[in-house]
């Protein structure tokens, strides 16, 4: 009994860590402003996370099968771009309507599943390390968006965009659709990683996947899977992006890599692999919108520190993941 | 008893240690004496590791006094008892894997002259102590390039070059070939006459027997024996490590070969092996001998497709192509790895996700079936005899019980050919005597089985057949009553006349 309650203890103390701060955080923005808790900025708050949010659940696959992938923030301007030319160059043959829509719908997942594809292939196939390649993908699909806009914005026909809004604004009882999508793709991921051979088996090879292939576990297929199911999911991402604002640029989801990767770090995924939990995920990406929320409803610190805050929430959070492993 | 009348460089004196609220060593005495050699012998998870852990000062006790020198001390850190010349060779090996073998050998207390590294007075020395261990191995070579036995020389040049009073080693002996254990044995040997107080662990009780002077035999976390080695033959240590009788250390050979399951003509491993051909038969325990690096591994890693190879194999008959370890699987045919800590477990997870990793499938109806996984461990334990609480990380297993665990993972999948390399590789004698009895229990149920193993008395006493490989290539096979050291030896060494194998192939 007292063998197994003593890692049962350690195991509960890294599970409510990332809880508590989030806990904190809506306690210390309940006091500073009584808007915080108010219907219209929790609305906003997790509308706004969800691009990083659903990036963020496929990036926990990831990084747990150890891999990385820091194209996510190119990979989703791009596809913002060319979705928006295409519908576009269609516009004329189609008009506006929801058939128009959902094949721009397509190409963003098609693109985003050709990219995570690409990624995975030259990870797993030829053996590049994941960094890598997806420090070059990330500076391909950087400069691709800034060709694909010449230099300046896509912008989606306006009367197109007036008909797509909805899908970003709009919602039912009250519950917008980025945070719906992003709700379905959260209970989706946790079951995915928890409950199947799938996720057992990403967490056997990113802690060792020496052990994964002598156990007769698809290595290679599995890691690809993950690259694969990342770029569906910022496919995904970026079609609730662009009726937010219509527009693509080189600007498009700038640093939208690290904030990603981050907010699964500080969810308590391992960084090396082994071991991830989606739910802990979504308390990062609550975590840091949360904080750039506050700092622009109150006046205490500069919002202009909002990177800097949250890159002391980032190491303090792995400092307490290797505070908790150290007492092992 | 001779040992009594020097004062001991280093002792423990009624030492406890617990972890948690778990006490492992229950008041441990044992004391070194400069110029003798003290074995400490024990089943896997008596509590030795713990005992050398403190001895060289990596843990503190709970209670109880380390001495040295008769006086009380308390190593702050392994930083002071190696100023005190205190050095602890580890099983798995302390060693910088991308630097040299110089660079490791003076790791941390690199020779200067002025700001700058005094690299040729390094080399030169890395040299000398080399030599004097007869390792050939060039001083600029990454570690990660040498064989284990060569690291185990570098891990003892490197505790040479400190001025070592104490030298405690962990299973010196497990990762080295007959011929360099000789070595080790001459190089103790050595250390011994220039006065250096030695403490060793082995499970090989013929070694404990040849160099040992003193001899403390560990069980369950106490001392159950304490005294001059000769005092004891092996079997009298066997049985005080175990707590009980020993019985007969090999289950009889009774299996019933039946059909043959396994046709292997012309397997090349490039590099590795060439040119293997052999069969197998339902029921029969094929053993594989041969020197350290004569390609056993590797041919059966090839064979199981965990390595390019080409070559005809048949299964049942039917000629198969296995490029994918998976492949092999669904063909029934499994590879136990030699390394259970690299590549047979994931040390940081738990018991279960070790256990259905390799046969996931049959827990996974879309979702994994979790009440499932743990019955199946229940039943696991049960039939392995595994133990150890069921929450913590396999990692903090003994030796014994990872192998074990290791057993029923591979089980799981009831795989009707099974090759195991090195299956008591660091357990303990009693844990050997299971591994046995287990490997026969599968023959009897009409499983083949091929045994890899560098233990030349475990091919001897285990195997219906013996397959023996020299330099990547089937030297030759002896069988039945013709399985002596002798000849396998031979084989091995390439004195003997290579089998005719048409012969076996015809049949």
């Amino acid at each position: 009994m007292s063998v197994a309650a003593a890692p049962a203890r350690r195991v509960q103390m890294s599970v409510i860590g990332p809880i508590l701060a989030l806990v904190i955080l809506v306690i210390m923005g309940a006091m500073m402003n009584p808007n915080f808790l108010g219907l219209d900025n929790i609305t906003n708050v997790l509308a706004r996370s969800a691009f990083i949010g659903i990036i963020a659940v496929g990036m926990t696959f990831v990084i747990t099968a150890g891999g990385l992938d820091l194209s996510v923030g190119s990979m989703a301007a791009f596809i913002a771009g060319l979705m928006i030319l295409v519908m576009n160059k269609m516009l004329p043959s189609m008009g506006v309507g929801v058939p128009i829509v959902l094949v721009g719908m397509l190409v963003a997942l098609g693109a985003g599943i050709i990219a995570g594809l690409i990624n995975g292939l030259l990870i797993t196939r030829l053996g590049i390390e994941a960094f890598i390649v997806t420090l070059g993908s990330m500076g391909i699909y950087r400069s691709l968006v800034t060709w694909l806009a010449d230099g300046g914005t896509l912008s989606l026909d306006f009367g197109l965009r007036t008909f797509y809004q909805p899908v970003y604004y709009g919602g039912i009882f009250g519950v917008t659709w980025p945070i719906i999508v992003f709700a379905v793709v959260v209970i989706l991921g946790e079951l995915l990683m928890r409950s199947t051979a799938f996720g057992r088996h990403c967490a056997a090879i990113g802690s060792n996947d020496q052990v994964a292939k002598y156990s007769s576990v698809r290595v290679g297929r599995v890691r690809l899977l993950t690259y694969v199911m990342l770029g569906a999911l910022v496919g995904l991402a970026v079609i609730m992006y662009v009726p937010r604002l219509g527009s693509a640029s080189s600007a498009t989801g700038l640093l939208w890599e690290l904030e990603a990767i981050a907010a699964v770090i500080i969810g308590g995924t391992a960084l090396k692999g082994g071991f991830g939990r989606v739910w802990g995920t979504v308390v990062g990406v609550l975590i840091l919108v949360l904080i750039g929320n506050l700092l622009n409803l109150t006046d205490y610190v500069s919002p202009y520190l909002n990177g800097a805050i949250q890159g002391a929430i980032i190491v303090l959070a792995v400092v307490l993941q290797r505070g908790s492993k150290a007492g092992q | 008893m001779g040992g009594a009348v020097t004062t001991p460089v280093l002792a423990l004196n009624g030492v406890s240690r617990s972890f948690g609220p778990i006490e492992v060593l229950h008041g441990i005495s044992i004391a070194l004496a400069p110029g003798r050699v003290h074995a400490l012998i024990g089943e896997n998870g008596a509590g030795k590791s713990t005992t050398m852990k403190i001895l060289a000062g990596y843990q503190p006790p709970s209670s109880g006094e380390v001495l040295l020198d008769g006086r009380a001390v308390a190593f702050a850190t392994m930083g002071e008892a190696e100023a005190a010349g205190i050095s602890m060779i580890h099983q798995e090996f302390n060693l910088a894997e991308q630097l040299t073998v110089e660079e490791n050998i003076f790791l941390g207390r690199e020779l200067k002259r002025g700001l700058f590294l005094n690299k040729a007075a390094m080399r030169a020395e890395a040299r000398t102590l080399l030599d004097r261990l007869q390792c050939r191995v060039a001083t600029d070579r990454p570690i990660s390039s040498l064989s284990n036995s060569d690291k185990q020389m570098v891990e003892i040049a490197k505790a040479l070059s400190r001025e070592t009073r104490v030298l405690i080693m962990d299973e010196p002996t497990a990762v080295l070939t007959k011929a360099e254990t000789r070595i080790l044995i001459d190089q103790v040997r050595a250390l011994r006459a220039a006065g250096t107080a030695i403490l060793f662990t082995s499970h090989k009780l013929d070694e404990v027997k040849e160099i040992a002077d003193d001899l403390t035999i560990m069980r369950d976390g106490a001392v159950v024996y304490s005294g001059p080695a000769d005092a004891m033959d092996e079997h009298g240590m066997a049985e005080a490590m175990v707590g009980r009788e020993m019985s007969q250390l090999y289950p009889a050979k009774d299996g019933t070969p039946g059909e043959i399951v396994l046709e292997v003509s012309g397997l090349t491993v490039p590099g590795f092996a060439e040119d293997i051909s052999f069969s197998l038969r339902a029921g029969e325990i094929l053993g594989i001998a041969g020197l350290i690096g004569s390609g056993r591994t590797e041919t059966f890693e090839g064979l199981a497709g965990l390595r390019p190879a080409t070559g005809s194999v048949k299964v049942k008959g039917r000629a198969v192509t296995i490029r994918h370890n998976w492949e092999a699987l669904e063909l029934g045919l499994c590879y136990l790895t030699e390394d259970r800590k690299m590549r047979g477990l994931l040390l940081q997870k738990g018991m279960r996700e070790n256990l259905t990793l390799q046969a996931l499938h049959r827990f996974s109806h879309g979702l994994l079936d979790q009440r499932a996984e743990e019955a199946a461990l229940d039943q696991a334990i049960r039939d392995f005899d595994i133990r150890g609480a069921r929450g913590i990380n396999v990692g903090h297993l003994s030796g014994g019980n990872q192998q074990k665990l290791l057993f029923a993972k591979t089980m799981l999948s009831d795989p009707q050919i099974i090759v195991i390399d090195e299956p008591t590789r660091g357990i303990d004698i009693g844990t050997k005597q299971q591994m046995y009895d287990f490997i026969r229990r599968l023959a009897r149920e009409g499983r083949a089985i091929v045994v890899i193993s560098s233990e030349m008395q475990e091919v001897i006493g285990l195997a219906d057949r013996v397959l023996v490989m020299r330099q990547g290539r089937i030297q030759g096979e002896v069988t039945g009553d013709t399985i002596t050291e002798d000849a396998i030896v031979r084989l091995a060494m390439g004195v003997g006349q290579a089998a005719p194998l048409a012969k076996e192939l015809q049949e």
